[in-house]
């Protein structure tokens, strides 16, 4: 039964890897560039999230769907202010640009909101699904956040194979000349990917800060790198890929922790990590893709 | 909030500099970054008790200069360079331990004064003459609270949950797990955490759980500490606690469900709702200043700035005196002066730059500490 | 035709090089002169040794990244190795050298060994992958040498080292001394790293890179960074000037990590942390891919702006942040490039080279 319980903590873990994950590998998909800044935009998403809930008593869903609107328009701003002129640029450039705006995010947190941890108030409260008279329980923040994983999962899924604007975005990811020649506008289309991946940031921030409940502003930092490493577990790019990395990633931490040692629960995690890319170099689900000669 | 900050900050410096001789003293912390907490608090204590001194207008008014080590060693000797740079006299080292050790280091080296409010790692003291500090040093926290869990009788079954890659949480774990057994306390469960894996504590505290321990002792700093307590109530596991000084601050923060925490034990040695008149007026200060109850790094920043104006006031020293001839003057002070402050009464210093006073046992009653004896 | 245009070439390359060493040289002696004369301020005389220790670092990380082509993003792992090794190493031979700049040679020879094991080790499975998916692995492998470092204990005693992981069983006997203590790190570090010494291992380090790159390997580097495939068509053995490249990079940096944690009193392996390992990475792609002297520049001018950004108190960070990536936009920026360019009346004509 403790194994349960530790697969349980695993999952619900992993689950918010798994969220966080999501929105890294839609922009990498399609923008092919790594979003360092997509932890920061998480923690910002929390803030507003906390402030709309605790200090003006909004309803914790419409504080939710507040944080997504704020977060969306900023992820709008960044893009247009910072990555978009570096289209053209090296991808390494526009790494170091988006570390540059995580520490911006950051530091702006800090200005605004002062250091002292905020205990972030759960969107649906604290209680637990009790299975197996008690022996086992889901606590109903994991059960959500596994239920927000699948459905983001799915809509996401369908949005980008089956919309007109998803299909453009495949269209840029597999080839951006080509895109252009078809008559698609791919600079609006990489913006758009930013806003969407953004306003996911506030759900995993509402979500992260409900399971984990205090709230700094290096909150988004140390889980945005376990989720990066999580959406390359899962192969990154592919939409399943983070959700499956998320998950195993949160289990094999827990394991590791509890079957291993507590001390060196992330060599462990790591070591896995490396272990699976060896075996499998483009991540659990990731595409291999071929080149050319 | 932040103009109010600036023009505190004019103010002293023009009240200092209209006397045209004030003490410079410096001082590093987190400003910046994940340990910022703990560096504002420090800044912030030590800048109500300047602002209060050279209200009062006498010989010794000072100008106090905080600098950003951003919890990094490197960073802190910048800082401290940076401070000298400034002319700084005499100061209040690093807040943070590591960082506290590197440019405890520089102050030996320039003959630099120096009273770390709350580094307390023994290697910021070690083999240095003129560097003390304003708290418990941690092994000695270690002991004291093995020593009072087995004293009270609080438990014989005790597991310990410590952070892994920080100083403090080590320092304090090493004597704690030492001592225990000669105590006839038997530590069943020891797990830890560190930055990156502190969000999920289920394992440790079921490995606690299973393992029948009575009391889970948790050397570390609020924030991990109210994640453990809101898991532990959530699995229904419901231990005693036992917390150190670090804990302090627990109560205050923003949103905190204080009910969580009824029961958890701690020694610290200063307590916000304390009636004495000393620590309600610093209290309110700190409060109508930054919105925000003063938690143990602050008041062991105010503190260090009253320390330094007794023994300076003591010694008949004047600003004009150079860091070297004040170094002297105050390692004869404080190895020889009682000082009485909000973190404790009686406090005297050992040669060696330690601290004696005596830790508070404090148990969270109804959302308030509660003196335990 | 095509001889004149290699000539031409090197002669661009060689003065490029020369031109690297005369700034080296150049600022060496100013910093010396002016730190002597009293011109220095104590901060400034404060960051000249991790100076040294950020520009090796950077070179280094630049022939992986510049060079080779592979992105690496646990560059901090190797210094780390070196800093740890070398420390302890200085350590041990305190009773046996006690000129100290020997010691501090010898120490940081050990921290290069040291890390360029750990470089050969990572090196193995790492190269085999590309691109994005190597990136992470060397993460993944900074975060594990972080990891093991902080639960590592190493002390000597009469009866010669002992080492242990987790937890402190090294029991050692009366008179012996814990050298690496778990997360609590090295504490009272002998603090005998020196400009001097920083400036020669930076020269060290570009006469390595520069004869690497302009040897027969480092065309090697560049046929596999320009075109990995074509390169193996003709024969290059990737994996063999890879884990070459790999491994320099790697001992270079134990070096710096040696110089750098003898510069503080205490170490722990928290510091080379992620964020280190980025801080480099910045200073190599500010400087330009596979350009030394911009590396070294980048390195001195990052390590100092924080600093002389102290003057506006909790908006530093702030203004940092925003400088970076007004400088990732100024350099990277088709048109604000054209713009900047537009404004210097002696620029040189790009279509001349």
């Amino acid at each position: 039964m403790i194994f349960l319980n530790f697969f349980i903590s695993g999952i619900s873990l992993g689950s918010i890897y798994a969220i966080i994950a999501l929105g890294y590998t839609m922009v990498y998909g399609i923008a092919k560039m790594l979003n360092f800044a997509h932890g920061d935009v998480i923690m910002v998403g929390a803030y507003v999230c906390f402030y709309a809930v605790s200090r003006y008593g909004f309803n914790p869903f419409l504080g939710v769907v507040l944080a997504m609107a704020v977060c969306t328009l900023l992820g709008i701003i960044v893009e247009r202010l910072a990555y978009k002129p570096l289209r053209q640029a090296p991808s390494l450039a526009v790494l170091i640009t988006a570390i540059g705006m995580s520490y911006f995010l950051q530091n702006t947190a800090l200005l605004l909101w002062s250091s002292n941890p905020k205990v972030f108030p759960s969107v649906i409260g604290r209680g637990a699904f009790k299975l197996f008279d008690g022996a086992l329980s889901v606590s109903h923040i994991t059960a959500l956040t596994i239920g927000a994983c699948l459905v983001i999962m799915v809509v996401l899924s369908l949005f980008i194979s089956k919309t007109k604007l998803g299909k453009a975005m495949r269209a840029c990811s597999e080839d951006k000349g080509a895109a252009q020649l078809m008559g698609i506008n791919v600079n609006a289309t990489i913006s758009m990917t930013f806003a969407i991946g953004s306003g996911l940031a506030a759900i995993a921030g509402a979500l992260l800060c409900s399971a984990y409940p205090t709230l700094m502003p290096t909150t988004g930092a140390l889980p945005g790198i376990k989720a990066f490493t999580a959406a390359v577990f899962g192969g990154i790019g592919s939409i399943p890929g983070a959700f499956l990395g998320g998950l195993m990633l949160g289990v094999i931490e827990i394991f590791a922790k509890a079957y291993i040692s507590s001390q060196l629960s992330d060599a462990v995690v790591f070591g896995v990590l490396i272990v699976v890319l060896l075996v499998k170099p483009a991540g659990l689900l990731g595409k291999m893709t071929q080149e050319k000669v | 909030m932040k103009k109010i900050l600036v023009c505190t900050l004019l103010v002293l410096a023009m009240s200092a500099s209209a006397f045209g001789a004030a003490f410079k003293i410096g001082g590093t912390g987190p400003l910046t970054g994940g340990a910022a907490i703990y560096g504002n608090a420090a800044k912030n204590g030590a800048e109500i008790a300047v602002a209060e001194i050279n209200a009062m207008g006498g010989d010794v008014q000072f100008e106090l200069r905080y600098e950003d080590d951003t919890h990094d060693a490197e960073k802190a000797v910048n800082a401290y360079n940076a401070l000298k740079d400034w002319g700084m006299q005499i100061s209040l080292g690093s807040v943070t331990s590591k960082p506290a050790e590197a440019t405890a280091a520089e102050n030996f080296a320039d003959r630099i004064f120096a009273l770390t409010p709350s580094a307390s790692s023994a290697a910021v003291t070690e083999g240095k003459d003129n560097v003390f500090q304003m708290c418990f040093v941690d092994p000695n926290q270690g002991s004291a609270s093995a020593q009072y869990i087995a004293d009270k009788g609080l438990a014989k079954k005790v597991a310990v949950i410590w952070k892994n890659d920080d100083v403090y949480s080590k320092g304090i774990r090493d004597t704690f797990v030492e001592k225990a057994p000669s105590l006839g306390l038997e530590v069943v469960s020891e797990t830890t955490f560190a930055d990156g894996n502190d969000n999920d504590f289920s394992v440790q505290l079921t490995d606690a759980q299973t393992k029948g321990a009575e009391l889970v002792f948790l050397p570390m700093y609020y924030q991990p500490a109210s994640l453990i307590l809101a898991q532990a109530q959530a699995m229904s596991y419901a231990p005693k606690w036992f917390g150190v000084d670090g804990m302090d601050g627990i109560l205050t923060m923003e949103g905190f469900d204080k009910s969580l925490a009824e029961g958890v034990m701690l020694l610290t040695p200063f307590n916000a709702d304390a009636k004495d008149e000393r620590t309600q007026n610093f209290v309110k200060k700190y409060q109508e200043k930054h919105g925000e109850v003063p938690n143990q790094f602050a008041a062991d920043g105010y503190d260090c700035v009253y320390a330094y104006y007794q023994a300076l006031t003591q010694a008949k020293a004047t600003p004009d005196m150079d860091a070297a001839t004040l170094c002297a003057k105050m390692i004869e002070q404080f190895t020889t002066m009682t000082f009485n402050g909000v973190t404790g009464e009686n406090v005297r210093w050992s040669a060696n730059g330690e601290v004696t006073k005596d830790p508070k046992g404090m148990v969270i009653k109804d959302g308030a500490y509660v003196g335990l004896d | 035709m095509t001889m004149r245009r290699l000539i031409n070439l090197k002669r661009v390359e060689a003065r490029r090089i020369y031109l690297t060493y005369a700034v080296v040289i150049a600022a060496y002696v100013i910093c010396q002169v002016m730190s002597s004369t009293g011109f220095l301020s104590s901060s400034m005389r404060g960051m000249l040794v991790p100076i040294c220790a950020y520009m090796v670092m950077a070179v280094s990380l630049n022939l992986v990244v510049g060079i080779l082509g592979e992105l690496s993003l646990g560059h901090a792992g190797f210094m780390s190795v070196g800093a740890f090794s070398g420390v302890a190493a200085a350590f041990l031979m305190q009773g046996v050298i006690p000129f100290a700049p020997v010691r501090l040679a010898l120490a940081m020879a050990v921290a290069a060994v040291f890390a360029a094991v750990a470089g050969f080790l990572i090196g193995i499975p790492v190269l085999r992958l590309k691109g994005d998916y190597l990136a992470i692995v060397t993460l993944a492998f900074g975060e594990i040498i972080k990891s093991i470092l902080n639960n590592f204990y190493l002390g000597v005693d009469s009866q010669g080292l002992h080492f242990s992981m987790l937890t402190d069983t090294t029991r050692l006997l009366k008179g012996g001394k814990l050298i690496i203590r778990g997360p609590m790190g090295i504490s009272g570090i002998q603090k005998i790293a020196t400009f001097p010494a920083g400036f020669i291992l930076l020269m060290i380090a570009l006469m390595i890179v520069f004869n690497l790159v302009n040897s027969r390997s480092g065309r090697a580097f560049m046929a596999i960074r320009d075109d990995r495939i074509a390169a193996e068509s003709i024969g290059l053995d990737i994996t063999k000037y890879k884990m070459m490249a790999f491994v320099m990079s790697a001992a270079l940096a134990g070096s710096a990590g040696a110089l750098f944690a003898m510069n503080y009193s205490t170490i722990v392996a928290n510091k080379f942390d992620f964020n280190t390992s980025i801080l480099i990475l910045v200073f190599v792609v500010l400087g330009g891919q596979g350009n030394m002297l911009g590396s070294i520049i980048a390195a001195a001018v990052l390590t100092i702006l924080p600093e002389k950004l102290r003057e506006f108190s909790e908006y530093r960070m702030l203004l940092y942040a925003v400088i970076l990536i007004v400088m990732m936009l100024a350099t990277n920026n088709a048109e604000i490039k054209n713009f900047l360019a537009g404004l210097n009346p002696f620029r040189r004509k790009e279509e001349a080279e």
